[in-house]
């Protein structure tokens, strides 16, 4: 097949374009997105909060080929055979590039490594995505913006998942750009429009070669359903992803962040009871 | 035909000539969650390919 803008072989369809053409779109697309959102000022610090995969890869590719101050914040849970390999692959990524690049591991900041607290198997997400979640916000503290690699098929399972669960008021907290609270660095998502096939064909011409390894720990398998069910509509109705996500923005103003923001009486993060969740788990992990 | 699959990673050998899109089918893969390279370049869902070719089929998917 050849591309539509020339005479090419093309490397996707819809749109169809050669290699060059491609990340010619891709590049103005994300270009696009930032502007549109008003996601950066070219003066402001940037974090990403990268974990060696095709997404967050890409996105801290394109923040400094585009120019801005951008450096990389990697958290590394303690799993065994898996983050490894990724944090390998983003030292050397980020050394390259000449990206500054941080590391806070669980073990220093929690005391264990995730692989020692649960067992193989057994489901861990919800452990792991706090305490990950609390450092993202403590260490960025200095930064203007946490940058993330969530893309539409992340976005659009999680609009989905959020109507199939009836949890409409999670709807306030997603979106490209974070509102402004105070305590959290806001979060931004330059490949919020993006595909993950386009991330993955992005990644392969540019040559990055992330490894592929998948988390030991059992997943959160109704997001698993959600994106085998989206996937499969959309390659029968190509666009359903996109036409979620923009619906869902159109009334996302509708809603309001809900609780009132309190402090962390052990940390100070903000939280929304007392004592927040990743020094309630904390205490819990010490125990075991 | 042979055929590396990346996830679940396996290598394959089956006898095809056609479109890169039917042979997803046949393989019951869903073209959203693929991308397709013969000898190291990235094909679309509209080539063609044939028993001659070695074909990689690599996961879009993020593993975590
Ligand atoms: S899949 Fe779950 S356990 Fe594995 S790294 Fe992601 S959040 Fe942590
Ligand atoms: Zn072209
Ligand atoms: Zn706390």
């Amino acid at each position: 097949m050849k591309c539509s803008k020339c005479s090419n072989n093309a490397v996707f369809t819809n749109p169809t374009l050669c290699k060059e053409h491609f990340i010619e779109y891709f590049e103005t697309k994300v270009k696009d997105t930032i502007k549109q959102n008003n996601m950066i000022q070219k003066q402001e610090k940037v974090c990403v909060a990268a974990s060696g995969g095709k997404d967050s890869i890409t996105t801290l590719y394109l923040l400094h080929k585009f120019g801005y101050n951008v450096e990389a914040l990697a958290v590394d849970e303690g799993i065994e055979g898996y983050r490894d390999h990724t944090l390998a692959f983003l030292k050397d990524f980020c050394e390259e590039k000449g990206i500054i690049l941080h590391i806070k591991s669980y073990q220093e900041e929690v005391g264990k490594r995730l692989d020692t607290v649960v067992p193989k198997g057994r489901p861990a997400c919800n452990i792991c995505g706090t305490f990950r979640r609390h450092l993202l916000n403590k260490y960025t503290q200095d930064y203007d913006k946490i940058a993330t690699g969530h893309n539409l098929d992340d976005e659009s399972q999680a609009v989905l998942m959020n109507l199939l669960k009836a949890q409409i008021n999670l709807f306030a907290r997603q979106g490209p750009k974070t509102k402004q609270i105070k305590g959290f660095t806001q979060k931004i998502k330059p490949l919020y429009l993006m595909k993950e096939k386009e991330i993955m064909t992005y990644s392969y011409i540019k040559g990055f070669n992330t490894p592929y390894n998948e988390c030991p720990y059992a997943k959160d398998s109704y997001r698993a359903h959600v994106r085998d069910l989206l996937n499969s509509i959309e390659s029968k109705n190509p666009g359903t992803k996109i036409n979620l996500i923009n619906k869902y923005l159109s009334i996302r103003e509708g809603f309001s962040q809900d609780k009132e923001i309190r402090f962390c009486e052990v940390c100070n993060s903000p939280c929304s009871s007392q004592i927040c969740k990743a020094c309630r788990l904390k205490k819990q992990v010490k125990a075991v | 035909m042979k055929i590396l699959i990346e996830r679940p990673k396996k290598e394959i050998e089956i006898e095809f000539n056609g479109k890169v899109k039917d042979l997803l089918i046949k393989l019951d893969i869903n073209s959203e969650e693929v991308i397709i390279a013969k000898n190291k370049e990235i094909i679309t869902l509209e080539d063609d390919v044939s028993n001659e070719d070695e074909i990689e089929i690599l996961s879009v998917v993020s593993g975590g």
